[in-house]
């Protein structure tokens, strides 16, 4: 519902999210003052001073501590890593050979200056953790990206007791509840059926880190050959390596393409429905394109991507995920970050919850490509870059309606 | 209602005319009549009442979901469609939040269509709020996400499913093995949402014999590249595209219409299929003085007829029209009797109760002279006058003709093939191809353009929520810019992407859901027609604008002032009469508030965009 009317902003009066212009203030003045004192908000990302390390930084930094192997937490350059047992090999595979990955076993308390670290389960994709971090009695987390569902390629959410709770919030909205895995798998599955009963070649744009292996364990290969992307092969790979059981595919390309024609699925991470690349997989009555994400919850997400079908299925949490991971957390305060920051922080207080917002990368609320989904996939070696970021943000941090 | 919510998205995921025209004929033969009536109510664009205000239904969903208000309201922007939202936050089947959602719905009740209508959203208009909230939470209570969405659509006046009439039409005429122009015919007009008026509707044999019943109208496709000049043209035949109201008048006096607004065997429909009859009482006077029963097509025309000028006037002029029921309920303008209309007929339909569409339009306009002919004979005061053919040898000569248009008063010139039959609806057919089977193109004046400066910005809603894509632009003058057109289309994804990070990195301050940005991009605006407003800050308003191009080549302080803006005003109509006094013309253009949008005319016009609410009242009247 658009306001219309005069509006006049003023010291007075709250902003479109309700807070008071000068909360506001303190809230980009002063923000780091609701992180414990260790926890310093650097340019480069969060950054623990007594220990000596960013978590999830932007930048390339000395030492970082990452969450998961998502292009968005995991940066190249920084001269050392640590990451969980499953993590390390995917961002070897992500960010070179030769960088220096240091592992720990989810739960592994080790000492990294005056800090006790440790890393939980965060059940986002494989090796994904929360990071604990424990500073003379304090203790925070940082939940990195999360999801509670049951995800048979990654290792479950764990709650973990802490002071300080650093939530992400892509999907921080009500709007937002998943439907079961199940149903969801199944309805692709009929999809993919149907399109082989008429002579159509499935194509599903999921990304290649995660999404794509989640999406393999669900789909029904009685139906027809797997094909997927270069990008998806590799770290399938890493998956069979870990030991996630998953079903037998094809490199997809253009020696079985003729294999695929027409009755196969294709999994691919670009988002391109015209792509040379994609086109040689034409059945005889063409394509049919879907994507997998959370965001195609949402009509407008599907409609402007011209796909003929989307799949809500995410590896985020949904609204009632988080507010139950808030919960479990049993923390005293909340750090929001990563998406709908200031609605759930609203949301938070209101609920009676000591609440604040932690800037992501970009300051404010201005920058697209933020909260996007989709990391950039691997690329096979030698192979020019494909677009794969053309799937369009959604902006879904970025409202501005004015408060009745 | 499951089966409806399935139909919706089975048309909403396909983009195939022969998908949706498959699932619509599956759909009608596989329901029972009462609920497949109610179907086609909805399907072909039909209305009920506005049935509930938003703020009812938001109040509900806050008792409903046990979410604040402000929370929807930003559920609401990031989903862009209020339907959307309430669907996804009322938890099913009276579940709280905090339990795990099973969309699944699968062992669900069922309504059927018609209780949904008839039972639960009829009765609405007429309830309080109490009654109200309990029919609401009646309906949540039985269905599933799916199918609230379909019934929020369901009940707001803007419930689209993205099928054109005519393809319901084809799906129809499928299911009853009949012709789909016929089919098409008895879809015009009045319908009761019953099973004996669907049953009808199927049958064989039909009730063609509705008196009232337009013909659909045939259309014309926008011609974008004409043929060489020297190219032959003189099997088309070309005539002014005049900027009126497309309306078809009908006198069948020998039948007569069960409907009230028939007397006499008249009735005039508007190209939105609305009866027009008693908003243009001189159209009915013009039928009854006709020699005999016809079924005209034409245009309605506000006519200035002077001394110094014969000619139409701006379409904002016939627009103080629309909104009158009657004669004699008279605005404060008195325009009523100082607009003196006129009908331009081109073509002819039906003589003496004989369907004349295949005959081939030389056969057609031959007929139509000799009747306009014997009608100003027996009349000399009517209003029926025959739109002018130009006579056109060649391409050449057609484009020299349209240059012209401005002077007539028209905005461009219509081409129809001398040996077409009247089609339905738009046919393009190939333009050097056999005329016969080519339809009716018009070729419109290029339009004005400004170029104006972006200072506004509006998050879209749909396809586009969450991207800035609604725009406010604004021309200068003497040093600040001035709000004079709001557009929202002409921009390629990949441009609204660039403009939307530029809104997003240059916001200056927001005013509610309206973000000022900091002026830099520039823009040309294509309009139709530019008029004095006294309520815009600006002083004018333009009809139709949208983006004709990015003028990345431009800076802010390039762009257009208000002064050059005005020089365009007099550009079109003025300059042909310069003895009309300029007070008269601002005063007759001053349409009160509520009557800009005409609901006879459908949705193609008056499309001015006047809404500068934000930006407050024009300090004074304006240049009037």
């Amino acid at each position: 519902m658009r306001t219309r009317g005069r509006c006049r902003y003023s010291l007075a009066r709250r902003d479109s999210f309700g807070i008071h212009p000068l909360a506001r203030l303190y809230h980009y003045v002063g923000f780091t003052a609701a992180l414990p004192s260790f926890i310093a908000l650097t340019p480069e990302g969060p950054y623990c001073t007594p220990g000596g390390f960013h978590i999830d930084p932007w930048r390339a930094v000395d030492r970082a501590v990452i969450t998961h192997a998502h292009s968005d937490h995991a940066v190249r350059g920084c001269r050392l890593y640590l990451a969980s047992r499953a993590c390390a090999p995917l961002l070897r595979a992500r960010l070179g050979r030769d960088i220096s990955v240091q592992s720990l076993d989810y739960g592994q308390r080790v000492g990294v200056g005056d800090v006790t670290v440790s890393l939980h389960p965060a059940g986002h994709v494989l090796g994904s953790a929360q990071v604990r971090i424990e500073y003379r009695g304090h203790v925070i987390v940082f939940s990195g990206d999360y999801k509670l569902a049951h995800d048979p390629t990654a290792d479950g959410f764990e709650p973990v007791r802490c002071n300080t709770f650093i939530t992400e919030s892509t999907f921080g909205l009500p709007v937002f509840r998943w439907e079961p895995a199940e149903l969801v798998f199944e309805r692709i599955n009929s999809w993919w059926l149907r399109n082989r009963e008429e002579g159509r070649t499935s194509v599903l744009f999921a990304y290649s880190l995660g999404k794509s292996q989640r999406v393999l364990c669900g789909l029904d290969p009685s139906i027809g050959p797997i094909g997927v992307h270069g990008a998806v092969v590799g770290m399938n790979e890493v998956y069979a390596a870990a030991g996630v059981v998953l079903p037998n595919v094809l490199h997809a390309g253009e020696t079985n393409a003729s294999e695929l024609r027409g009755r196969g699925m294709v999994v691919t991470p670009v988002a391109s429905g015209a792509s040379p690349w994609l086109r040689r997989f034409n059945g005889p009555d063409g394509l049919s394109l879907a994507s997998v994400s959370g965001w195609m919850l949402i009509r407008g997400a599907r409609r402007r991507q011209a796909l003929d079908r989307g799949f809500a299925l995410s590896d985020h949490a949904d609204w009632d995920g988080l507010n139950r991971a808030i919960k479990e957390s049993r923390a005293e305060r909340i750090g929001v970050t990563h998406g709908q920051t200031e609605v759930m922080t609203r949301w938070l207080r209101e609920q009676g919850v000591d609440a604040f917002v932690v800037p992501t990368r970009y300051t404010g609320e201005t920058t697209a490509a933020e909260d996007q989904e989709y990391p950039e996939g691997t690329q096979e070696p030698g192979s020019t870059p494909e677009p794969i970021n053309t799937i369009p943000n959604t902006g879904l941090t970025q409202t501005g309606e004015q408060k009745p | 209602m499951k089966r409806f919510a399935r139909l919706y998205d089975e048309l909403d995921d396909s983009n195939r005319t022969s998908d949706k025209i498959a699932s619509l004929e599956r759909y009608f033969r596989g329901v029972p009549a009462a609920d497949a009536a109610w179907g086609l109510y909805f399907l072909s664009g039909r209305r009920t009442k506005r049935a509930i205000t938003s703020n009812v239904l938001r109040k509900c969903a806050v008792e409903a979901s046990g979410l604040p208000e402000w929370l929807l309201s930003e559920c609401h922007a990031a989903v862009g469609d209020f339907s959307e939202t309430l669907a996804l936050v009322i938890p099913d089947h009276g579940m709280t939040t905090s339990q795990p959602s099973d969309r699944s719905g699968k062992d669900s009740l069922d309504l059927t269509l018609k209780d949904v209508a008839e039972r639960l959203i009829l009765p609405l208009p007429m309830c309080n709020e109490t009654e109200a909230g309990a029919l609401i939470r009646e309906a949540w209570s039985i269905l599933n996400a799916r199918e609230r969405y379909v019934f929020h659509k369901l009940l707001s006046v803007n419930f689209r499913v993205g099928v054109q009439r005519r393809l319901v039409a084809r799906a129809l005429a499928n299911a009853a093995g009949i012709d789909a122009a016929i089919m098409e015919h008895r879809l015009l007009g009045e319908y009761a949402p019953t099973a004996e008026a669907f049953s009808a509707i199927l049958s064989a044999a039909g009730p063609n014999d509705d008196a009232t019943k337009p013909y659909p109208f045939c259309l014309a496709t926008p011609l974008e590249s004409p043929p060489a000049p020297d190219t032959d043209a003189s099997a088309w035949q070309v005539e002014w595209k005049w900027d009126g109201i497309r309306a078809q008048v009908i006198r069948r006096s020998g039948r007569g219409g069960r409907l009230a607004v028939v007397r006499d065997g008249v009735v005039v429909w508007s190209r939105g299929e609305e009866v027009i009859t008693d908003q243009f009482p001189e159209l009915r006077a013009l039928a009854l003085a006709l020699p005999r029963d016809v079924v005209l097509d034409g245009e309605v025309l506000a006519w200035e007829e002077t001394a110094s000028r014969r000619g139409p006037l701006p379409f904002a002029v016939l627009q103080t029209r629309l909104n009158r029921k009657h004669r004699n309920d008279r605005s404060e303008h008195g325009l009523f009797d100082q607009t003196d209309l006129v009908y331009m007929a081109y073509d002819l339909i039906e003589v003496d109760g004989e369907d004349w569409r295949s005959r081939p339009l030389r056969e057609r306009r031959l007929m139509l002279e000799s009747i306009v002919k014997e009608a100003r004979a027996t009349s000399p005061r009517s209003v029926l006058r025959l739109s002018e053919s130009v006579p056109v040898s060649t391409w050449g000569d057609v484009g020299m003709v349209r240059a012209g248009a401005t002077q007539a008063g028209a905005e461009g010139v219509m081409l129809k093939p001398i040996n077409s039959e009247y089609h339905v609806g738009r046919i393009r057919g190939d333009l050097l191809g056999d005329p016969a089977n080519a339809g009716w193109w018009k070729w419109k004046i290029d339009p004005m353009t400004l170029d104006g400066v972006l200072i506004a910005a509006q998050l879209g809603s749909g396809k586009r929520a969450s991207l800035y894509t609604d725009y406010t632009f604004g021309l200068w003058k003497d040093g600040i810019l001035l709000p004079f057109a709001k557009a929202y289309s002409g921009l390629s994804d990949d441009e609204i992407a660039r403009v939307d990070s530029f809104v997003r990195t240059h916001t200056l301050r927001r005013l509610g859901p309206v973000c000022l940005v900091k002026p830099g991009l520039v823009f040309e605006i294509a309009f139709e027609a530019i008029r004095e407003s006294p309520r815009h800050k600006s002083g004018i308003a333009v009809r139709f604008p949208r983006i004709a191009r990015w003028r990345d080549d431009k800076r802010a302080e390039d762009a257009d002032t208000v002064e050059s803006a005005r020089l365009l005003l007099n550009v079109r109509y003025g300059s042909m009469s310069p003895t009309t006094p300029a007070k008269k013309r601002s005063g007759q253009m001053s349409t009160p508030r509520g009557s800009r949008r005409s609901r006879a005319a459908g949705t193609d016009r008056a499309g001015y965009a006047t809404q500068f609410d934000l930006f407050g009242p024009a300090p004074t009247g304006g240049g009037a």
